[in-house]
């Protein structure tokens, strides 16, 4: 269409101002904008710096600290597997590399559809009820490799 | 009215427990309390019915489990394979001293009648009437030490901050509970929230601050659920506002949600992040007492330590010092976690021994394999032998062996654990998560993983062994914080307990000149 250029572009303006002037206002307003876009598009880098009064290096450095903040979309499907010691004793290693070779991608990645990305988790909280996963947002505990397969062609089709 | 309970905890939710409370209801046709957990996670999701004797549990309870429990008489609270009997009679839930967790898993966490008619507000209907410096008296006499691992006296941190004189100071919740094995803190959270805004406002009028934030890690959804509507409720109320609980002082509180950055667990990495920047540690003094947020006098706590002052103020600090030995006073939630029978949250006065946990409570492992190691105080602490239980959980005993106790987390590992690959991943870890300010972490960390990596393939195995005792000497006392400064707990309680696994025949203790 050619008014494509007049089109409000991911940049959330709103989502930015909204926290000027409050406590850890640039935090709140990255993940105000994750939350909403599913990453934090380059394009907010100088309005974010504007509106909080910092360098756009000081931005950068911000998204780039936190795991949280991704600088592109996630797969469709986020599963995230939690790697740390509680649930490494149950089993945590060999099933996430049953799901990623399942999938034939690496931890982080997405696969080349765009449908799902695994990804590390340290610690969900669920240390007595591991493996522990997040699939979707759902919280998931005791998680066999069935359970990730189902997870994995639910999200696939 | 029959009263069914279903826990809203992670835990529970995580084994299926939101379906099964629809599904109860659907059939029942009966409101469903989503309460808190009783901490029993092999037990989730953890029925109860209320009876004319008591509370009766069911569990684990799944989808496919309730036409046929509700059919045979769940609801009169009549035996089956999957009763449990009277909850305050199970042997997990009676062998415990429950100060900071006894409401958890009985109460509504969202009921502020649940919570007075169960002793809540009690301590700070008490601090009201108290002056500031009473207030602290009490925190003193507790002997009450941080829960988030530091162990450091909370009575010296308030009289501190009370002794400050700003315009602003703040309280500061510490809830980026990161150490695998630990969950106590999302657990009180989840279940009882408002004991910890009670406890922060008590701490707001005790050390004059009338602001608070609970820095929230982005891992836990539920907790940050339940806290903003306990939140809104404790306003509604007026625990929390201009004129808290008719005092006439204004404490206002909010969740502040943090990013998924193991490291703003260290306060100083937390302050920098609830201002907005990268999490990186701040160089001590000044302390955060005397500067914390926004460069104001700040008390910053770990939400256990904050879950302990409702208790201390309303029965007072002596009762709270009279549990625990020595100069480890008061109760502490043990989490029995990783490959364990029966795992979850055992709330003890300090004293009982590590064999006790693992064993009585938690019944060995799950897999029926031997245990080789625990785990004990997250990713920080060290690996201990299975035939060195014997010892009673206390912050000194545990220093006397170059262990903590940390935020009393135990990871149970069977004896197919690979004691060499933990060692790296301690590295590992430490590398992911290393805030990168100062060398001896950020650099050290990957040697360290990378030398390690080189220990395990066989390669040179005496002298790369030479280099990672040097790496961790200069790690532990070169480090600007906890994150690079106790990385070489776990590695080099490997070293000395498990020496087979890194090609040795006996252990020795790093650093220590190799002798």
């Amino acid at each position: 269409m050619a008014d494509d250029h007049f089109q409000p572009r991911r940049q959330g303006d709103d989502l930015i101002t909204k926290f000027v002037g409050e406590t850890g206002g640039l935090m709140r307003a990255l993940n105000a904008l994750q939350a909403r876009d599913g990453y934090v598009d380059a394009a907010n880098v100088p309005l974010l710096a504007k509106a909080f009064n910092v360098t756009k290096a000081e931005v950068k450095g911000v998204i780039s600290f936190y795991d949280d903040f991704t600088k592109a979309p996630k797969g469709e499907h986020v599963i995230r597997i939690c790697q740390a010691e509680a649930c490494q004793a149950v089993g945590a290693r060999g099933l996430t590399a049953h799901a990623l070779e399942k999938l034939g991608i690496g931890l982080g990645d997405t696969t080349a559809d765009g449908k799902i990305t695994v990804e590390a988790v340290y610690c969900l909280g669920l240390c007595a009820s591991g493996p522990a996963a997040m699939v979707g947002g759902q919280l998931k505990g005791r998680v066999s490799a069935t359970c990730l397969d189902k997870a994995i062609e639910e999200a696939g089709q | 009215m029959t009263k069914i309970y279903v826990p809203l905890d992670s835990s529970a939710v995580a084994m299926g427990a939101d379906e099964v409370a629809r599904k109860i209801h659907a059939i029942t046709g009966f409101d469903v309390v989503r309460n808190g957990s009783r901490g029993m996670a092999w037990l989730e999701p953890f029925v109860e019915v209320e009876t004319a004797t008591g509370r009766v549990g069911y569990g684990p309870v799944t989808l496919d489990d309730v036409q046929t429990l509700i059919e045979d008489g769940m609801l009169e609270g009549r035996a089956h394979p999957l009763c449990h009997g009277l909850v305050e009679e199970m042997p997990f839930i009676k062998a415990q001293e429950r100060l900071t967790f006894a409401r958890c898993g009985i109460t509504n966490p969202l009921s502020m009648a649940d919570y007075e008619t169960h002793g809540g507000l009690a301590g700070v209907l008490k601090a009201v009437g108290m002056t500031a410096e009473a207030i602290c008296d009490e925190v003193i006499t507790s002997g009450l030490r941080g829960r988030g691992g530091a162990a450091f006296p909370a009575g010296i941190k308030w009289s501190t901050v009370r002794g400050a004189k700003a315009d602003q100071k703040y309280i500061v919740c510490n809830a980026d509970e990161g150490d695998s094995g630990t969950f106590a803190d999302r657990m009180i959270m989840e279940g009882d929230p408002f004991l910890l805004i009670e406890g922060m406002v008590i701490a707001g009028l005790g050390v004059g601050a009338t602001k608070g934030y609970i820095y929230l890690r982005s891992e836990y959804p539920i907790a940050q659920e339940v806290l903003t509507a306990a939140i809104d409720r404790a306003y509604w109320k007026g625990l929390l506002g201009d004129d808290v609980m008719g005092s006439g002082k204004a404490f206002h509180l909010e969740v502040f949600m943090g990013a998924g950055a193991y490291i703003c667990g260290e306060e100083t990495s937390l302050l920098e992040s609830l201002e907005g920047k990268r999490g990186q540690v701040r160089a001590k003094p000044p302390l955060p007492a005397l500067e914390g947020l926004d460069a104001k006098p700040t008390l910053v706590h770990n939400v256990i330590s904050l879950c302990a002052i409702p208790t201390i103020l309303a029965k007072g600090g002596a009762f709270y010092r009279d549990h625990g030995m020595g100069k480890s006073t008061g109760t502490m939630p043990f989490q029995i976690a990783g490959n364990v029978a029966r795992g979850g949250l055992v709330e003890k006065a300090f004293g009982v021994t590590l064999r006790d946990l693992v064993e009585t409570f938690g019944g060995g492992t799950r897999s029926g394999r031997p245990l080789k190691a625990v785990q004990v105080g997250g990713p920080l602490g060290a690996y201990i032998p299975a035939d060195k239980l014997d010892m009673p959980m206390d912050y000194e005993t545990f220093m006397g062996i170059g262990a903590g106790v940390g935020h009393g987390g135990i990871v149970l590992f069977d004896d197919t654990a690979d004691m060499a690959a933990q060692a790296k991943y301690a590295f590992d870890f430490c590398a992911h998560e290393s805030c990168g300010k100062c060398t001896p972490c950020r650099i050290g960390a990957v040697r360290g993983s990378e030398v390690m990596a080189k220990v395990i393939a066989g390669e040179e195995v005496e002298a790369n062994l030479t280099l990672i005792e040097d790496l961790l000497e200069v790690m532990e006392d070169g480090s600007l914080c906890a994150m690079g400064g106790m990385t070489p707990v776990p590695v080099k309680s490997v070293l000395k307990y498990f020496p087979e696994a890194v090609g040795r025949e006996t252990g020795r203790e790093a650093g220590k000149g190799g002798d």
